[in-house]
């Protein structure tokens, strides 16, 4: 995974939701602009966003992709940090691009957005350097680091501000770093392959018998959630990392 | 409903042997990692060191090649060239054949398998026999390797006590270590009476010219210990450019496979015996196989030659260890084999161009290979060929009408709003492959399309709160 070295980190923010926050979970989206506004953050929300480009880039399908990217391009130009609650579309910002645009006349274009390009938590702690966390939120919690942090500053970002939430007990559950086997389209194109990989991982999850299972990607959680939702060991409550500190921020008053 | 294969083979797969493989693989991908971290803390600036060494040996093969073949020859050994696998088991062939030799021992290679070696040698009336446990009970069951590493991680003690008891090894015997001094004995007598060895090699040093080998079994060195004549089959890529390399790449290649320091048998042979070697075969022959590998050297995956074949990637990959090694119908199996068999392939490319698509693209593969290959965005180039390529995708939604929608604001804010229709029961009924595929087992959330646009459009009016 290639990251950039050098990213803006002032307190003025684009945010991108991402399309599955935009679809299902604006509560965790809206989780994350009032986590970055207590951490003193502008959020600008521009209103042309759609989606990071990923599905088409996974697919193979690399020129709707590039389409998709150079509509992000437009929408997110100038020189703001670009921030979103979801390590993989961060990663299809800062990684997948310079993998779809090689050869590309606006590989530059693209390049320059992928040079802004932050995950929330990684954001917020090695960006921000935010140094605590107000407020209380009494639960045990199993995370799930989302694949596409792998070798990135996330993981251990989200682990820092989950330990800075009074009250928060992360509990570890087995073979933690496997996939949860959602991938995008992977996930219809290999249906048996990714169930299999997602009940494992819940299985896994729920011995731990966590109060929520926690991530900063909702598209893990979508497949665990939704899942969940089928089995008959019933549903396990999914939070995303910003949902857990803005509890606590409510808690705080 | 069109199935991907790997997804119908993974269905129908025998549950136990689904189970075994996936607690073996996760066994050795917690060895790995343990014995890396005892040894070296974080081995990432290891693992990346080996991969510069690897990759600039291939980008300098032109070069490594040509030195290994005078090292080579300068120690006593004979080289030959072969382009591609028919070419590869005809010089076997005439080197036996010259030699007069009818009995061959053979010990593991993979290059072996992908040129289907033994079938061409039993064809010419050559009796050739594996001598690595596993490759053995493979070769006797008339089976394939499931594991770069553990050819036979997907067979139980009670199937291979059956092989035995066919072949009339002994009665039925289930017993681990019976059923090792059975293939002992009756191996030692095939090394007796072998008229020549055939082994693949690890690596190729191209300053000293050396063979590297290594086993667990010590049966590479049984099989040089009694025979006259040594042809070493080695995939063009092996060459590394000296010595000095082979003290980083042993020690990561053992740890990664196997989770040992050392392979048992790490054997470095230089030629043939003569004047300062005094034991070993008479003659040596290496044969470089390039096997379409010139063609992966050119191609925009040529990161994926560093390969030192250690199975960490498939021990710690979710799909492999769900669908296990048969389900990539091909020589090398899981995330080196969804990249490895289609390049392979030449111009059967889309008979393998469903590989790469069996992958969530977890990375974790990635993160454990010992030469830091990106196998992940290797199998996204290879996705990007297939589309380009007009291959199908069973399964897939399509992308291109998702494109148009995301890359027009209004048509995707519309999009949005009418997205609830979703929430409608008889809606999910309808059927969409896709879309079914994904609600037999999974349940989809509430649509809530654009709640959080209006959400952020009230706060902007002022309406600060929530």
């Amino acid at each position: 995974m290639s990251v950039p070295s050098q990213r803006p980190a002032g307190r003025k923010v684009l945010f991108m939701a991402t399309c599955l926050c935009d679809a299902f979970f604006d509560n965790a989206a809206r989780a994350a602009v009032e986590v970055l506004e207590h951490a003193g953050c502008e959020v600008i929300f521009p209103e042309d966003q759609t989606c990071c480009g990923q599905p088409a880039f996974n697919s193979g399908n690399w020129p709707a992709c590039r389409k998709v990217m150079r509509h992000a391009a437009e929408v997110f130009n100038g020189d703001l940090p670009v921030v979103t609650p979801s390590g993989s579309c961060a990663a299809m910002l800062f990684h997948g691009a310079g993998i779809a645009f090689e050869g590309e006349p606006d590989r530059e274009v693209i390049g320059q957005l992928a040079g802004r390009a932050w995950e929330l938590a990684d954001f917020l702690v090695n960006g921000l350097g935010v140094p605590s966390w107000p407020g209380r939120f009494p639960a045990r919690v199993a995370f799930h680091q989302a694949c596409h942090t792998r070798g990135t500053a996330s993981g251990p970002a989200a682990l820092r501000l989950l330990g800075m939430v009074e009250g928060v007990e992360v509990t570890p559950f087995g073979e933690g770093d496997q996939c949860c086997g959602f991938g995008g389209t992977f996930s219809v194109g290999f249906p048996h392959v990714s169930t299999s990989m997602g009940q494992l991982k819940l299985d896994h999850v729920r011995k731990a018998t966590p109060d929520f299972l926690v991530s900063g990607d909702m598209s893990c959680l979508l497949h665990l959630g939704g899942l969940a939702g089928k089995e008959p060991g019933g549903a396990v409550p999914t939070l995303h990392l910003a949902e857990v500190l803005q509890k606590a921020l409510r808690d705080d008053g | 409903m069109a199935e991907q294969q790997i997804d119908q083979f993974t269905r129908r797969l025998d549950g136990k042997v689904r189970r075994a493989v996936r607690e073996n693989s996760a066994a050795g991908t917690a060895k790995r990692a343990e014995i890396l971290a005892a040894d070296y803390g974080d081995p990432t600036p290891l693992r990346r060191l080996a991969g510069e060494i690897r990759q600039h040996a291939i980008e300098n093969l032109d070069v490594h090649l040509a030195k290994a073949e005078d090292s080579l020859k300068r120690n006593g050994a004979e080289v030959h060239y072969a382009v591609t696998a028919g070419d590869a088991c005809r010089v076997v062939s005439d080197i036996l054949s010259r030699a007069g030799a009818r009995k061959v021992v053979k010990s593991k290679s993979m290059v072996t398998e992908e040129i289907e070696l033994n079938g061409h040698l039993e064809a010419e009336g050559i009796e050739s026999v594996e001598t690595d446990l596993g490759e053995y009970i493979v070769q006797i069951d008339g089976d394939h390797p499931s594991h770069i590493v553990k050819p036979i991680i997907h067979k139980s003690r009670e199937d291979i006590a059956r092989s035995f008891e066919r072949e009339g090894l002994g009665d039925y015997d289930d017993d681990p270590e019976t059923i090792t001094r059975r293939a002992r004995a009756w191996l030692r007598r095939k090394y007796f009476e072998a008229d020549a060895a055939i082994t693949g090699a690890n690596f190729v040093t191209a300053d000293s010219g050396r063979l590297v080998l290594v086993t667990n079994e010590g049966n590479s060195r049984f099989c040089l210990a009694a025979t006259r004549l040594h042809i070493a089959l080695v995939g063009i890529e092996k060459v590394v450019s000296g010595d000095a390399d082979l003290a980083v790449l042993l020690n990561l290649l053992a740890r990664s496979a196997t989770g040992q320091q050392l392979t048992v048998y790490t054997e470095f042979i230089q030629g043939p015996a003569g004047s300062g070697r005094p034991s070993g075969p008479r003659e040596t022959h290496v044969v470089f196989v390039d096997n379409r590998r010139t063609e992966v050297l050119a191609s925009d995956c040529r990161e994926i030659l560093r390969c030192i074949r250690c199975g960490a990637c498939l021990n710690v990959c979710p799909v492999y260890r769900q669908a296990t090694g048969h389900a990539y119908r091909g020589v090398y199996p899981g995330p080196v084999g969804a990249v490895l068999t289609p390049l392979l392939a030449g111009k059967d490319f889309p008979a393998f161009a469903d590989l790469p698509k069996a992958s969530s693209l977890c990375g974790a593969c990635n993160e454990v290979c010992p030469v830091d290959i990106p196998i992940p965005d290797l199998l996204l180039r290879l996705r990007n060929r297939a589309h380009a390529e007009r291959l199908p995708s069973p399964g897939s939604p399509p992308m291109g009408p998702f494109a148009a929608m995301a890359s027009r604001p209004w048509l995707w804010r519309m999009a949005l709003r009418s997205g609830r229709v979703m929430d409608v029961g008889p809606v999910q009924k309808i059927p969409v492959p896709w879309m079914r595929a994904w609600l037999n087992t999974r349940t989809l959330p509430e649509w809530r399309g654009g709640k959080f646009r209006a959400w952020m459009r009230d706060r902007r009016k002022g309406g600060d709160e929530t």
